[in-house]
């Protein structure tokens, strides 16, 4: 399991970057290394050109600003983690990402390796969509920016050309203090998820929902987020038939399958675990009412 | 053609130069250039965690590093941890603790055990599992490495 | 002065070295010149090779070699040889070292390039241009043993390769006249070895000495010695075989496999030593794995649950070849009473081909299997008679005052299985104290209370341990003083260095230190077997007590002649031997060693005999059975079907402990093994026989997160049949686990009325369950 031979380069700014893209036929950018390495090892993927990004400084930022929040998309998964900024204004993303691997994969995973991934369960690409995030791309011309319902097109397969690089994400967080829940189920700790729910929820004094997101990952190849849902709950009192309700439709949302899981489990465990996340959210935004 | 580069690795403490092909792994390149065995290769696409080395204070894979992206870093490798003869407190709580059988997974387990011990001074046992459990390990069932992980932990917290 | 080590928890003498990371693996292991293999392995399950063209390969930069089965020279293009040969074998097919025109699964070897570099090596697989045609495989062994199914071998007519069957008493009587019959079937999937470390050999071929070295991460060195001499035709003394440290065994890494074959050859072809490391890829498609058995059985019981008879049927997948005979096979069937008395049993196996990586033994051999389907057959008669899981099995097991018991049943060494020692309802009374089992029904009340659903599961097992022949064992001391010991028994993690030790200065009284001990090579013992089967603590235990005890003996009969004393009054302390009422009267074993030792000219002392050594292969007088009581809690998740393992018990009886702390890490890791059985390993295949899951990400090995607490607690009855009282103890973890896991699972779903078919346990298999009769809510 040793990886076919490649030429390697390691620009160490953002034009060195794209100048390189444009230049080579068959390049594949090595970002933290935890699926390309693989990949290369098991020789399922041969590219003639490596081009490490891990000296690209410029990609590797976390800034908060208005609600704003940027992530170059060299920031490692460790980094995020222990952001107490975002922890703050987002803690959902702790949540989630402490199902991500494990240290050793976390110490070098990045948010962008993940995003250009698409692994369907993935926790990152989920947050993303829960947060109807943004993401630029740069290549030589310039750069543009996708929303993350385009950004995935198919399994697995991102909306970027073989002479673009994803540089960063743009998450619009919530201004106010909300309840949120990331569950997911794995079959072991840190193992890809089979199915994971994240909630982000606000409810007034009465206990009504006013504001609520919900996105659900490894059900289709692409995180879903549930907007029809979504608006029903509005102005739903958050009470056990809520629940229940949102239970029973996650369970008809149609779901993919594989060797190893078949469309209705994945459609039972989505019920399960969306009305879990949600139950926990509402807790939460339950909390922070009575706090506030 | 082969593609190579000169590189310098600060391996426990050492600086250590060689010319390696781009495509060798971390791993590799501590085995085959540096004669460090200690870091066991165990499944090579990054989930047994045998591999795993203290590079720049974090503990990573090191089959899914390549050598060349080491250059100018600060590698530990189990081969660091001990002092001459002086056993680490880690190595000295798996030793008495019987947390290895085999031995082939342990320096996975002692190095990333030496780095979450290093930030975290009073874990808990789901932490120490939880911190463990990118590495895998088929003889002992874990309790008398975690086992070892606390006695080691009270150890260093002392000291 | 009675013993100081044996029974202690001495700290591993093997550690220290392995904890600083300078063991020395078969891939540590550096030798000036060294090549590096690779092996070109087929993407098909079944496929006839139409051509095949290594020129390309062959002119790669660094490449120095490439062989097909075409350039495998006389005598070694034979098929591997069946190194356990039985009457009962209908087709005893093996493989080639590199396929001859067929091959069989995907992962079989065709061709081996030798490079500079493994990197190299694995470049040139590509450049092989190879053409296939392919044929129909046989996947699902169900279908397999049918008569018209596709072969899994285009000569063969049926895939049956072997046809097997048990019985004791009288079976048509024992269900005629039962009170119930009833019935059970199920799956059982054992899956792979996993080792930590893979398969690796570094062979060394010395022509003007025509010797060959081989390093190989093998349980089996003397196996691999006689396997390679036949295959050579060259005399076991030119062979040397070393396993050095060995990164875990369990049953797969005990084989012969071809591997060993080709790299000696390249190494004699090339002159220079081949290295080959098995990877993880090729780990899961070609190192043997212990595949699917199918069982289905009929029960005869009273109205008290008494189990009077067991009938039934077994179907083995085999995969593609049978390198280890029928071993499997029988283990699976000759224990099967475990630790009830049944009256009579009849059961058939059939062993079945099928394009899959062949089957053998792992951690416990068919012993799980066996353990597993009686405790089915004991919770369906719990079940339909509404008897308590622990009540049930203190009905039917054996009794104390039955031992030595025989079931019935003949072991496969051509013996009858007959249980020595133990006692059965203690060792379970000890195992539900342990686990608070009479409080858990109100702990299960209260969780449902708040919607958890708790279960407790109870699994007693058997194991035949310390099987034969025999392990040797020389110990000679030295004219320092110095003791050696050398065995052939090969050790992966189980710390045989450090038990031997332990025996050998108890006989001798003397210090640990001054213990040197040398296994695992061919060239330092004779003979030897292997590291499998829980038999080598009871072999070399045995053994070495025996040379140590001949060791000591010598010693003090010679001292007493020189000392002119009684031999009754002499002791030894230390390597020194004094006259217990003149303290002052001493000798040192060095000192007489030295008279015994092949001093040029000198005489051996009349009366003795030279050098102060000794070696035997003094083996227990039958094999102990080792006997074990699993209770389990775990909590089930049915809105996900997860299976959280929340705490386990194990009762266990090993007779005397060499070293408890050796024997409980042995304990808990075959209960983990156990574990993965139950919930999560299974090595998957599609119905064209391509694996699915050849990675880590997917195969899933236990983790330390989700492994429960397990406590081990023990009880003690001595084995008569050998005189250290040993019993084995290498299995004993694993043997039980699967069955208290689903038994605790079908407890904590009563109400849903699951009965569990199959394992590894699924989450989605689970929740069908609990879905099939239920509307629930999640
Ligand atoms: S060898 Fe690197 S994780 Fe297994
Ligand atoms: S001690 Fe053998 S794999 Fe951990």
């Amino acid at each position: 399991m040793k990886p076919a031979p490649f030429k390697y380069h390691d620009p160490k700014t953002l034009s060195e970057l794209v100048e390189l893209m444009s230049n080579l036929e068959d390049a594949k950018i090595l970002a933290g290394g935890q699926s390309l390495m693989p990949m290369m090892n098991m020789r399922y993927v041969t590219p003639e050109d490596v081009i490490d990004i891990n000296g690209v400084n410029e990609l590797d930022f976390i800034k908060l600003e208005n609600d704003h929040l940027t992530i170059g998309s060299m920031t490692r998964q460790k980094d995020i983690l222990s952001n107490q900024k975002i922890f703050d204004k987002a803690p959902i993303f702790r949540e989630a990402l402490n199902h991500v691997g494990h240290i050793q994969t976390r110490s070098r995973g990045t948010i962008g390796g993940s995003l250009c991934h698409l692994d369907p369960s993935a926790e990152i690409p989920a947050l993303a969509s829960l947060y109807d995030a943004s993401l630029t791309v740069v290549n030589r011309e310039g750069s543009r920016e996708i929303h993350i319902d385009e950004w995935v097109l198919a399994y697995m397969m991102p909306s970027i050309s073989d002479e673009e690089v994803l540089t960063s994400i743009s998450i619009p967080v919530w201004k106010n203090p909300h309840g949120y829940a990331f569950i997911e189920f794995a079959r072991r700790h840190g193992d890809f998820a089979v199915c994971g729910a994240g909630t982000l929820v606000e409810i007034d004094a009465n206990d009504i929902i006013s504001k609520v997101a919900i996105v659900v990952a490894g059900v289709d190849v692409k995180p879903l987020r549930l907007s029809t849902l979504e608006t029903d709950l509005i102005g739903k009192k958050a009470t056990k038939d809520t629940l229940e309700y949102a239970c029973s439709s996650a369970k008809k949302i149609e779901a993919i399958s594989d060797v190893y899981f078949s469309t209705q489990y994945r459609q039972r465990l989505a019920g399960t675990l969306i009305k879990r996340s949600l139950e926990v959210a509402i807790e939460r935004a339950r909390i922070i009412n009575n706090d506030g | 053609m082969a593609d190579n580069r000169e590189i310098t690795i600060k391996v426990n403490g050492k600086d250590m130069t060689t010319y390696v092909e781009t495509r060798l792994s971390l791993g590799d390149v501590l085995r085959e250039h540096f004669h460090l065995t200690g870091t066991h290769l165990g499944c090579e696409h990054g989930v047994c965690g045998a591999c795993t080395v203290v590079v720049d204070g974090e503990p990573i894979r090191s089959c899914l590093m390549l050598g060349v992206q080491a250059h100018g870093k600060e590698v530990t490798t189990v081969e660091g941890l001990s002092k001459g003869e002086d056993l680490h407190p880690i190595q000295e709580a798996f030793w008495k603790n019987h947390g290895l059988q085999c031995g082939y997974c342990t320096p996975g387990f002692l190095t990333t055990l030496f780095s979450f011990l290093e930030n975290n001074s009073d874990p808990t046992e789901r932490e120490i599992r939880e911190a463990i459990s990118g590495n895998i390990c088929r003889c002992t069932g874990y309790q008398n490495i975690v086992n070892a992980a606390l006695d080691a932990a009270k150890v260093m917290k002392g000291s | 002065m009675g013993a100081r080590f044996f029974g202690a928890d001495v700290l591993r003498a093997e550690d220290r070295t392995l904890l600083k990371g300078s063991g020395q693996y078969v891939d540590d292991i550096r030798l000036e010149g060294t090549l590096h293999g690779a092996f070109l392995r087929s993407p098909h399950a079944h496929a006839i090779i139409k051509s095949i063209d290594t020129t390309k390969a062959k002119e790669l930069d660094g490449v120095h070699a490439v062989y097909t089965y075409d350039e495998i020279e006389e005598p070694l293009n034979q098929p591997i040889k069946q190194p356990y040969p039985h009457p009962l074998i209908r087709k005893d097919i093996l493989g080639y070292p590199l396929a001859k025109e067929e091959v069989c699964h995907v992962g079989e070897a065709i061709a081996f390039i030798v490079a500079d570099t493994r990197h190299i090596a694995e470049d040139a697989i590509p450049l092989i241009e190879i053409e296939f045609e392919t044929l129909e495989a046989a996947v699902r062994v169900r279908e397999a043993a049918l008569p018209n199914a596709p072969t899994a071998h285009k000569d063969s007519k049926d895939n049956i390769a072997a046809e097997l069957n048990i019985k004791f008493g009288d079976i048509e009587d024992t269900f005629s006249s039962a009170d119930h019959v009833l019935e059970t079937s199920f799956l059982q999937h054992r899956g792979g070895c996993h080792a930590m470390e893979g398969r690796a050999i570094l062979a060394s071929y010395n022509s003007s000495l025509d010797e060959l070295t081989s390093w190989s991460a093998t349980q089996c060195p003397y196996l691999i010695r006689r396997s390679l001499a036949g295959h050579f035709q060259m005399p076991e003394s030119r062979i040397r075989i070393i396993s050095p440290d060995v990164g875990g065994g369990f049953g797969p890494k005990a084989g012969f496999y071809a591997e060993e074959i080709i790299t000696a050859f390249a190494s004699k072809k090339l002159g220079k030593p081949v290295k080959w490391i098995e990877d993880r890829q090729e780990h899961f498609v070609t190192t043997n794995t212990q595949r699917d058995s199918w069982w289905d059985l009929k029960i005869a019981c009273d109205n008290k649950g008494r189990i009077s008879g067991v009938r039934g049927k077994i179907i083995t997948d085999q995969g593609a070849y049978i390198p280890w005979g029928l071993l499997l096979a029988f283990t699976s069937m000759t224990p099967l009473p475990g630790p009830y008395k049944i009256l009579s049993m009849d059961i058939d196996q059939q062993v079945v081909f099928t394009n899959t990586v062949p089957n053998t033994p792992v951690r416990g051999a068919g012993r799980p299997n066996a353990a597993y389907a009686m405790e089915r057959v004991i919770e369906t008669v719990s079940r339909h008679l509404k008897i308590g899981s622990a009540e049930i099995r203190r009905r039917n097991f054996v009794e104390k005052k039955d031992f030595p018991y025989k079931t019935g049943l003949i072991h496969f060494n051509g013996t009858p299985m007959s249980y020595d020692s133990g006692d059965y309802h203690q060792l379970l009374e000890k195992a539900l104290d342990l686990a608070d089992f009479d409080n858990f029904f109100e702990r299960q009340k209260q969780a449902r209370e708040n919607g958890q659903f708790l279960g407790i599961g109870i699994s007693s097992c058997i194991e035949d341990t310390g099987n034969g022949p025999y392990e040797g064992v020389t110990v000679r001391v030295d004219t320092m003083g110095k003791v050696y010991v050398s065995s052939g028994a090969a050790s992966q993690g189980q710390g045989h260095k450090t038990v031997l030790t332990q025996i050998v200065a108890d006989q001798l009284s003397v210090n640990i230190e001054d213990i040197h001990v040398e296994i695992g090579d061919t060239s330092k013992f004779p003979q030897g077997v292997g590291t499998v089967a829980s038999r080598v603590g009871v072999n070399i235990g045995t053994a070495a007590f025996s040379a140590a005890n001949e060791v000591r003996e010598k010693a003090l009969n010679l001292a007493a002649d020189i000392l002119e004393t009684d031999l009754e009054d002499l002791e030894i302390e230390d390597g020194i031997i004094r006259d217990k009422s003149r303290k002052n009267l001493t000798i040192s074993l060095g000192e007489i060693a030295l008279k015994l030792a092949p001093m040029s000219g000198g005489a051996v002392p009349a009366g003795h005999s030279a050098s102060l050594e000794s070696t035997s292969y003094q083996a227990s007088n039958g094999m102990p059975h080792a006997s074990g009581s699993n209770v389990c809690e775990v909590e089930v998740d049915i809105g996900t079907g997860e299976v959280k393992v929340l705490n386990y018990c194990v009762a266990h009886d090993c007779g005397k402990k060499i070293n408890p702390m050796i024997v409980e890490g042995q304990i808990v890791g075959g209960v983990v093994h156990g574990i993965g059985n139950a919930l999560f390993e299974e090595m998957i295949y599609d119905d064209g026989g391509q694996p699915q899951n050849t990675n880590y990400g997917e195969y899933l090995l236990p983790l330390a997160t989700e492994m429960p607490p397990i406590k081990v607690i023990h009880q003690e009855t001595p084995s008569p049949l050998n005189p250290l009282g040993l019993k084995g103890a290498g299995e004993g973890g694993t043997i039980p686990a699967a069955a208290a896991i689903v038994s605790a699972i079908e407890n904590a779903l009563t109400e849903f009325n699951v009965v569990i078919d199959r394992y590894p346990v699924t989450p989605e298999y689970l929740c069908n369950l609990i879905d099939k009769e239920n509307q629930i809510e999640v």
